[in-house]
């Protein structure tokens, strides 16, 4: 028993000085959930073309989740990659200076479609802004005043949509889903909806207060507002397009706007809903962790993130190949966010 | 059973009043009620039992049933040709003299670079255009058809044996996921085209093949000898996610065993009772109800923050699972202490013996099953284990085999978790399910380990 614990605590100290000792030669990468089916193709696709390097380890946690890991500071143990499916905002950009990462570099690679979908089984919804907005916000105006929300069914709001009851399923805060939501649906819907005047800070927290019996916040991923909609069918889920388009075969996707969802609608911009995909690469880790710069470039080459590319055939709206030349210079420049 | 009480309870009539007929019928009424309850209460206990045995069979039954077909996926033989007109590439280096190791393994891998480089996509499809030659379909059906990661396969071939240059061979190449759901149903067939994941003439190449017999069905290999895979889920596997939670296992074995049974030997045998040991021994037993989720944000704060051990590491998983495995452990190695015969040792001490040779040779062997026991429920608790792994960075995507508990892993019950919120619902249910039907078999092999370990153990003393 004894040697047995003699040897077990010298195996430990052998096992920690060897992780002081070794410098660690996988790329580590976090963040939103929407990259990750993308950033783990790719991170395969590395692997495989590259025998000289690992294929990068893609971590999951959300927009917010992943920037956070990110800018914790420099060095093996944090992360060399952040997934992100909104730009980086201010404050992260400062935490990340704080914490000694100064070289933070936007890769933006593309595109991706916010889609409203309900059960295969449910009606058809040709959704407007506006109507989004009267289904979840807490007040709505009636007769130029704000009252609770008294909308139960979706054709309570407009003739047009299906009796329905209302049930919502949206992404929780931590997505950055949530935040193209806000913005892109919510905003224009509250504009059109003709608020009664008020003051800008009422405004907004009139624009942004949602009802709780009838919206849900998922957390998770999208999986888990798809099994929120099989359990009650009367849910409209939202969902990112790419995860639409694998189970089609469950979901009726709305129109928004009048405009079905596509790659092509969104490519062209007719579909409102659309946001930019990023990934920020840590430039004080370029050298330090092998294939950082490598696996950047293999990401934006055309045969990847380009028309036609794999990504594509996985979901992905690939950006005109001008912009991503220029994004491909960007990084090899070694522009950095935040600094100027 | 409270009535039972309160029949024999009620005051008595004064006898002598009461009738021998009055008293009998009295007793036998109660009898009958007494009867009854028992009778209630045998029925209560069965129905518990068999609502719990019907819990289990219909979680069983649903896990089975859509696992088991997942063990079974398309595979398609083919008459693969490497021609030379698509296969374009120099001959494989070979270390010439003068040549230093260094520029030769640079030159190797430059030339596997340009291997993988060749169309490999058009040799499959000319491949699958020979086998189907009447099906109208493009060459991005083929890539849809033929699941993505194939053409690394022929590539592999190709770099072991570049001779295979103008020949041609017999493949067995592993269809897509989306395949695999058409052919097993798990997809509507009868949906119309735009809500099918599968172009017309991939369904037509895969209903063709699949009844001439050029697809069929096979072992689906792939979940033990694969890792995680994105680009071509029909190839992901479970054998990184395996091999991460073997090396957590045997950290846990290494470190919470010996640490563990030290510790209940010197508490149980050696320490003053006093009121630091009764505050030691209070904490253990709290620190064994504390939720897992709290081990893993303290391994997540000490061992990543603080020691600067690498994220996703098995090392770090497992030192977080023996922090869980440890309370466990020695609480049980101490009642297994408690339960010998004081009699044993104050026989060894009365033959003189010193205490650390009491408790060695003759305490410590007849605890043996009882430690084996404690052992087992830690490693079993600890392998089911999901929540701290989540907060140390264990729940990423790995693409390759990990090579020392150092490199980036997942584990079983993780993978599981993963593969749930994978976006091919159609593919992956059957998927998750069949890796939770593979992890509990690992759980009943450990077991099984386990209780034979032990009866042999047993039968020794």
């Amino acid at each position: 028993m004894k040697k047995i614990m003699l040897s077990t605590a010298a195996l430990a100290v052998v096992f920690a000085g060897h992780a002081y000792a070794q410098s660690r030669d996988t790329i580590q990468i976090a963040g939103s959930s929407t990259v990750l089916p993308f950033a783990s193709i790719v991170a395969e696709e590395f692997g495989n073309a590259f025998p000289d390097f690992k294929a990068p380890v893609v971590g999951s946690g959300g927009t917010g989740g992943g920037l956070k890991q990110f800018c914790e500071g420099v060095g093996e143990n944090t992360v060399d990659i952040a997934n992100a499916s909104r730009p980086i905002k201010e404050d992260e950009i400062k935490t990340c200076n704080d914490n000694g990462v100064k070289d933070i570099r936007e890769v933006k690679f593309g595109f991706d479609g916010i889609v409203f979908a309900t059960s295969a089984s449910q009606g058809d919804f040709a959704l407007l802004p506006v109507h989004v907005f009267k289904a979840v916000a807490a007040e709505v105006p009636v007769d130029g005043k704000m009252v609770a929300n008294p909308y139960k069914t979706w054709n309570e709001i407009d003739a047009s949509l299906p009796a329905q009851e209302i049930n919502l399923a949206i992404p929780g805060s931590n997505h950055g889903t949530r935040e193209v939501f806000q913005e892109k649906v919510i905003a224009p819907g509250c504009k059109e909806a003709g608020l009664p005047e008020m003051d800008k800070e009422a405004m907004k927290k009139a624009c942004e207060t949602f009802r709780q019996d009838v919206v849900v916040e998922i957390a998770g991923d999208y999986t888990e507002t798809l099994a929120r909609l099989q359990a009650n069918p009367a849910t409209v889920g939202v969902f990112g397009l790419s995860f639409y388009d694998q189970n089609k075969d469950k979901l009726k996707v709305a129109t928004v706007n009048g405009v079905t969802p596509s790659l092509e609608t969104v490519a062209s911009g007719d579909y409102p809903v659309s946001r930019p995909l990023f990934f920020y690469v840590k430039g004080e880790h370029i050298g330090t962790i092998p294939g950082l710069a490598e696996y950047t470039e293999f990401f934006l080459s055309d045969g990847i993130s380009g028309n036609g590319g794999t990504l594509e055939t996985a979901g992905l709206i690939p950006q005109p190949d001008a912009d991503r030349t220029a994004v491909l210079e960007a990084f090899k420049e070694g522009k950095t966010v935040g600094t100027n | 059973m409270a009535n039972v009480d309160t029949a024999s309870m009620t005051p008595r009539p004064t006898r002598g009043v009461e009738s021998n007929q009055d008293r009998l019928v009295r007793i036998q009424k109660g009898l009958r009620r007494r009867r009854a309850a028992e009778t209630r209460f045998r029925a209560y206990g069965a129905g518990a039992v068999l609502l719990a045995v019907g819990f289990v069979v219909f979680l069983f039954g649903s896990i089975l049933m859509q696992g088991i077909p997942a063990f079974w996926q398309p595979a398609a033989d083919l008459k693969v040709t490497f021609d030379p007109t698509l296969i374009k590439v120099d001959p494989k280096p070979v270390q010439q003299d003068g040549q230093s190791p260094a520029e030769f393994r640079r030159a190797t891998l430059d030339w596997e670079r340009a291997v993988t480089m060749v169309n490999w996509n058009r040799v499959i499809e000319n491949a699958v255009r020979e086998a189907a030659p009447n099906v109208e379909f493009t060459p991005k059906d083929v890539q849809a058809f033929v699941s993505p990661n194939q053409r690394f396969v022929l590539r592999d071939m190709f770099v072991r044996d570049p001779g295979l240059l103008g020949q041609t061979v017999d493949v067995e190449l592993l269809l897509s996921a989306n395949v695999d759901n058409w052919l097993k149903g798990n997809i509507e067939r009868s949906l119309a085209d735009d809500r099918q994941q599968l172009s017309p003439g991939v369904r037509s190449l895969a209903d063709t093949l699949y009844a001439d017999g050029t697809v069929r069905m096979i072992f689906s290999y792939v979940l033990f000898t694969n890792p995680d895979s994105r680009a071509a889920p029909a190839e992901a596997g479970l054998l990184g996610a395996f091999i991460g939670s073997l090396y957590m296992m045997l950290i846990v074995i290494l470190l919470a065993v010996p640490i563990g049974v030290a510790a209940a030997i010197y508490l149980e045998e050696f320490a003053p009772k006093n009121k630091i040991t009764d505050l030691i021994e209070v904490n253990i037993n709290n620190l064994a109800a504390v939720p897992s989720i709290v081990f893993g944000l303290l391994g997540a704060a000490v061992f990543i923050g603080y020691f600067r051990l690498p994220l996703s590491a098995p090392l770090v998983g497992g030192l977080v699972l023996v922090l869980m495995t440890l309370p466990t452990i020695i609480i049980a190695t101490r009642s297994a202490l408690k339960a010998v015969s004081p009699s044993i040792r104050q026989a060894a001490l009365g033959l003189g013996a010193s205490k650390t040779q009491m408790v060695f040779h003759h305490v410590l062997p007849i605890t043996y099953p009882g430690i084996m026991t404690a052992t087992i429920i830690g490693v079993a608790q600890a392998i089911g284990e999901t929540a701290p792994l989540l907060l140390i960075g264990m729940n990423a995507f790995v693409a390759t085999l990990p090579a020392t508990p150092l490199d980036q892993s997942t584990a079983l019950p993780v993978q599981i978790f993963l593969w749930q919120g994978n976006e091919n619902r159609n593919f992956f249910e059957p998927r998750t399910a069949a890796a939770i039907i593979i992890l509990l078999a690992v759980m009943l092999i450990l077991n099984a380990a386990a209780i034979y370990l032990r009866s042999r153990f047993e039968r020794r003393q």
